[in-house]
C-alpha cells in the first residue's frame, strides 16, 4: 500500500517536472506582430482566405507572405487597417470590390437538414430538423462557409441589394463616376 | 482700396468676413409671378421616407379608400417622420418610385389614385395652441409630419423638443434662401407673412425663446417689406436684412451673419442659445396648429431656361416631376434636370420622379446653363480656399482624396465641409471638388459601417466559441455525473447484496 502510495507520488512530482521543462524548453513563440494583426481580422476563421483561420492569415501577413487583400469579408476598411498595420501602401481602386454578398436559402430546396447551422461561424442561420431554415442578414459575414455543406444546394450567395442608405458618390474621374456621368 | 487697407480691413474683420460666393440669382422673373396651383394629377406616389431618419411604417392596405390628410405611414423610431394621404383617392399600390436622389435607386412609396374631389379627411376644431404645454405642441406637431423644410428635412417636433431642452434664447428663421434660381420661400414669405409669423409665434411659445429674428437676403425686399408688416405688432419678433451672399441659407453661418458669433466646428447654434428653423417651417407649424393640417403640400420652384413657363407651384406631395413640367410647359428638352438648388440639389436620372417635402424647386436646365467642362489639373490658385465659408483647403483635400488618402482629407477637416459647392463653383480648372468631398464622405461612412459589422460579427464568432466550449463541458460533466452515479449504485448493490449475505451468514450463525 505505502509502496504504491509513494512510486505513484514519485511518479507524478517527476512527470510535473518533466511537463513544467517541456513547457518552457519547447514553448511556441507568439509574435506580437501577429497577436496585433489577428486582433484586426474579423475572427470568424471562415478559411476564404485559404489559411488555417484568422491567426494563420495573421501569420502569413506578419511574415510577408500575404497580401493585406487577403480577406475578402474584411473588406476596404481592413485592407486598409492592415496596410496601415504592416506600413505597406495598397492601392484600393486596384480592389475588386464587386459589392458585399451574402448567404441566402432558397427556401423550396432546403431539407432541415441542419448541417449549415453548424459551420456557420457567426450563427447567422437559424432552423431546426425539417424546418426551413433561413438566413440572418444582418449577422452574416458571407464567408460561404455554409454553401459547400448543403446536400441539396439549397444555399446561394447574393450580392446586398444597393440601397439609399449605402449609396456612395462614384469617385471622380473614376470608371464609374464616368459611367454616371 | 490698397493694398495697406486691405490688410487693415483682413486683421478687424477677419479672414471669416471673405467666405462665399455671388452667383447669379437667376430669381426673376419665376419669383415675381403669383403661385400657381398644380392642378391634380391622377395619381400620386407618396414615399415613406420623405426625411432624415428611419422610414415610416404604412398602415393603409391596398384597395383602402383614403381622405386627403389621413394618415398613410407611421413614424418609426424617434427620428422618423409620419406621412399623410396628399388627396383623397384609392391607395392603388404600395411599392417601389425612383427616389429624387443622384443614385437613382428606388424608394418605397405608396401610390394614391386620386377620386378628384380632393376631400379634407374631418378633424376636430383647432384649440388655442397658447393654451397648450410645449410637449403637446410638439406633439401635435410631429402628428402633422412638419420636417425641416430648407432642406435637411429633420423632424421638427424633434428639433424643436433639442431647443426646449437647450433652453434656447433667440430662435432664428432663415429665409436666406441663398441658392440661384429658387424663390419658394420668398413666395410664401411674400404671400402667407402672417401665417409665418404666426407660426413663428407658435414656435416661440414650444421652444421657451424670448426672441425671433428672420433672417432675409436683402435681393428679396418684398419678402422683408411683407414679413416687417406682419411682424410690427410682436416686439419679440424681428426681421433682419442679410446681404445676398451665397451659402447665407447654411444655419451657422446665416446664425453668424444675424449675432456676429462664430459657431465652433464640432458644435450646433443651441450650444450658443439659438435655434434655427426654415420659414417654410414655421408656415406648416402655422397649418398644424391653427388648422389642423397635417404637411402634404408644398411650394416648388419651377425654373430654369428649358421652362415656358417659370414659377411657384403649389404641389402634392408625391406628385410626379413629369406632372409639374407638363404644367410649366418645357420650351425645349432639357440638358440637365435638378431637385432643388443648382448648387447643391441632386441631379435627377428622370422625370417619373415624385415631389417630397423637402422638394424645394424643379430645375430644367438647358445645354447653355448646365454647360459641362473637362476638369484641367490644379493650378494652384486657392479661389476655392477663398471662397470656402468653413475656412477650408479644398485643394490640398481634393488631392488626398484623389489618391485614396481618406485620412489625410480628414486631418484637413473634411468633416466640416458643409458641400455647399462654392469652391466647385469658382474653380478655374473646374476640377470636381465638392463631387470629391461627397465621395469621400459616403466611402468614410461605409467604412464605418463596415468596421461596426466586422466588430459584430467578431462578438458572434466569440459567442459561438464559448457556447460551443459550454456545451462540450457541460456533456463531459454529465458523462461524468452519470458514471459516478453508475458507480454509486454499483457500489451501493454490491455493499447491500454484502450486507444481505452477512445477514444470512449471521442468521445461519445464529
Amino acid at each position: 500500500m505505502i509502496a504504491a502510495i509513494l512510486s505513484l507520488t514519485l511518479l507524478g512530482i517527476a512527470l510535473g517536472f518533466g511537463l513544467g521543462f517541456a513547457a518552457k524548453k519547447f514553448a511556441v513563440e507568439v509574435d506580437a506582430n501577429v497577436a496585433e494583426i489577428e486582433a484586426l481580422m474579423p475572427g470568424t476563421n471562415c478559411g476564404q482566405c485559404g489559411f488555417p483561420g484568422c491567426s494563420g492569415a495573421a501569420a502569413a501577413l506578419a511574415s510577408g507572405t500575404a497580401s493585406p487583400t487577403v480577406c475578402p469579408p474584411g473588406g476596404k476598411a481592413l485592407i486598409q487597417a492592415l496596410a496601415a498595420k504592416l506600413g505597406v501602401s495598397v492601392d484600393l481602386s486596384g480592389v475588386a470590390d464587386e459589392g458585399p454578398k451574402i448567404a441566402a436559402v432558397q427556401e423550396e430546396i432546403c431539407i432541415g437538414c441542419c448541417r449549415c447551422l453548424k459551420d456557420c461561424p457567426t450563427d447567422a442561420i437559424v432552423g431546426a430538423a425539417k424546418q426551413i431554415h433561413a438566413v440572418m442578414r444582418e449577422a452574416c459575414t458571407g464567408c460561404e462557409a455554409c454553401v459547400d455543406r448543403c446536400p441539396t444546394g439549397a444555399i446561394t450567395m447574393d450580392p446586398v441589394p444597393m440601397t439609399l442608405q449605402h449609396w456612395v458618390w462614384p469617385k471622380p474621374l473614376s470608371e464609374g463616376a464616368k459611367a454616371w456621368a | 482700396m490698397g493694398l495697406m487697407e486691405k490688410i487693415f480691413a483682413l486683421l478687424e474683420h477677419g479672414p471669416g468676413e471673405h467666405w462665399g460666393v455671388h452667383p447669379d440669382d437667376r430669381k426673376r422673373p419665376a419669383a415675381d409671378a403669383p403661385v400657381r396651383i398644380l392642378p391634380l394629377p391622377e395619381r400620386l406616389h407618396v414615399p415613406l421616407q420623405q426625411h432624415i431618419g428611419a422610414a415610416a411604417r404604412p398602415i393603409v392596405l391596398v384597395g383602402q379608400k383614403v381622405l386627403k390628410g389621413q394618415l398613410l405611414a407611421e413614424a418609426q423610431g424617434v427620428t422618423s417622420a409620419n406621412i399623410h394621404a396628399s388627396t383623397s383617392g384609392t391607395i392603388t399600390a404600395i411599392g417601389e418610385i425612383t427616389a429624387p436622389h443622384p443614385s437613382g435607386l428606388p424608394c418605397a412609396a405608396i401610390t394614391i389614385t386620386a377620386d378628384g374631389e380632393d376631400r379634407w379627411i374631418e378633424t376636430e376644431p383647432a384649440v388655442d395652441p397658447f393654451s397648450l404645454a410645449p410637449k403637446d405642441i410638439a406633439a401635435r406637431i410631429a402628428a402633422a409630419g412638419v420636417v425641416g423644410l430648407g432642406g435637411a428635412t429633420f423632424p421638427s417636433a424633434l428639433k424643436l423638443g433639442l431647443g426646449l431642452r437647450a433652453k434656447i434664447h433667440t430662435l432664428i428663421l432663415n429665409g436666406g434662401e441663398c441658392e440661384p434660381y429658387l424663390s419658394c420661400d420668398d413666395r410664401l414669405m411674400r404671400d402667407f407673412a402672417a401665417e409665418i409669423v404666426d407660426g413663428v409665434r407658435i414656435m416661440l411659445h414650444a421652444t421657451g425663446a424670448q426672441k425671433a429674428q428672420i433672417g432675409i437676403e436683402d435681393n428679396k425686399p418684398e419678402a422683408i417689406a411683407a414679413m416687417t408688416t406682419a411682424a410690427r405688432k410682436y416686439a419679440e419678433i424681428t426681421v433682419c436684412p442679410v446681404p445676398a451672399r451665397y451659402p447665407m441659407g447654411s444655419e451657422k453661418h446665416l446664425f453668424s451673419a444675424l449675432t456676429g458669433q462664430e459657431v465652433p466646428a464640432d458644435g450646433r447654434t443651441t450650444d450658443l442659445g439659438a435655434l434655427v428653423h426654415n420659414v417654410g417651417t414655421a408656415w406648416a407649424v402655422h397649418e398644424a396648429l391653427r388648422n389642423n393640417r397635417p404637411l402634404v403640400e408644398r411650394i416648388v420652384t419651377v425654373n430654369g431656361s428649358a421652362i415656358a413657363f417659370p414659377g411657384n407651384i403649389r404641389v402634392p406631395v408625391g406628385a410626379l416631376v413629369e406632372d409639374v413640367l407638363a404644367y410649366a410647359s418645357l420650351k425645349e428638352e432639357p440638358a440637365r434636370l435638378v431637385m432643388g438648388g443648382p448648387m447643391m440639389g441632386s441631379l435627377l436620372p428622370h422625370t417619373r420622379v415624385p415631389v417630397v417635402k423637402g422638394s424645394s424647386g424643379i430645375l430644367a436646365l438647358t445645354a447653355a446653363e448646365a454647360a459641362a467642362y473637362d476638369p484641367g489639373p490644379c493650378i494652384r490658385c486657392s479661389s476655392c480656399v477663398r471662397a470656402c465659408p468653413v475656412g477650408l483647403l479644398p485643394l490640398e483635400m481634393s488631392a488626398r482624396i484623389a489618391t485614396s488618402d481618406l485620412n489625410g482629407a480628414v486631418d484637413l477637416g473634411l468633416k466640416d465641409c458643409i458641400a455647399c459647392g462654392c469652391c466647385s463653383f469658382v474653380c478655374p480648372s473646374h476640377i470636381p471638388l465638392v463631387h470629391y468631398f461627397n465621395h469621400a464622405k459616403g466611402e468614410l461612412a461605409a467604412q464605418g459601417r463596415t468596421q461596426l459589422r466586422n466588430e459584430a460579427a467578431k462578438r458572434l464568432a466569440v459567442a459561438r466559441a464559448e457556447r460551443i466550449e459550454r456545451d462540450t463541458r457541460e456533456k463531459a460533466e454529465a458523462a461524468a455525473r452519470r458514471k459516478a452515479e453508475r458507480m454509486a449504485q454499483k457500489a451501493a448493490e454490491a455493499a447491500a447484496a454484502a450486507a444481505a449475505g452477512n445477514t444470512t451468514a449471521s442468521e445461519v450463525t445464529t
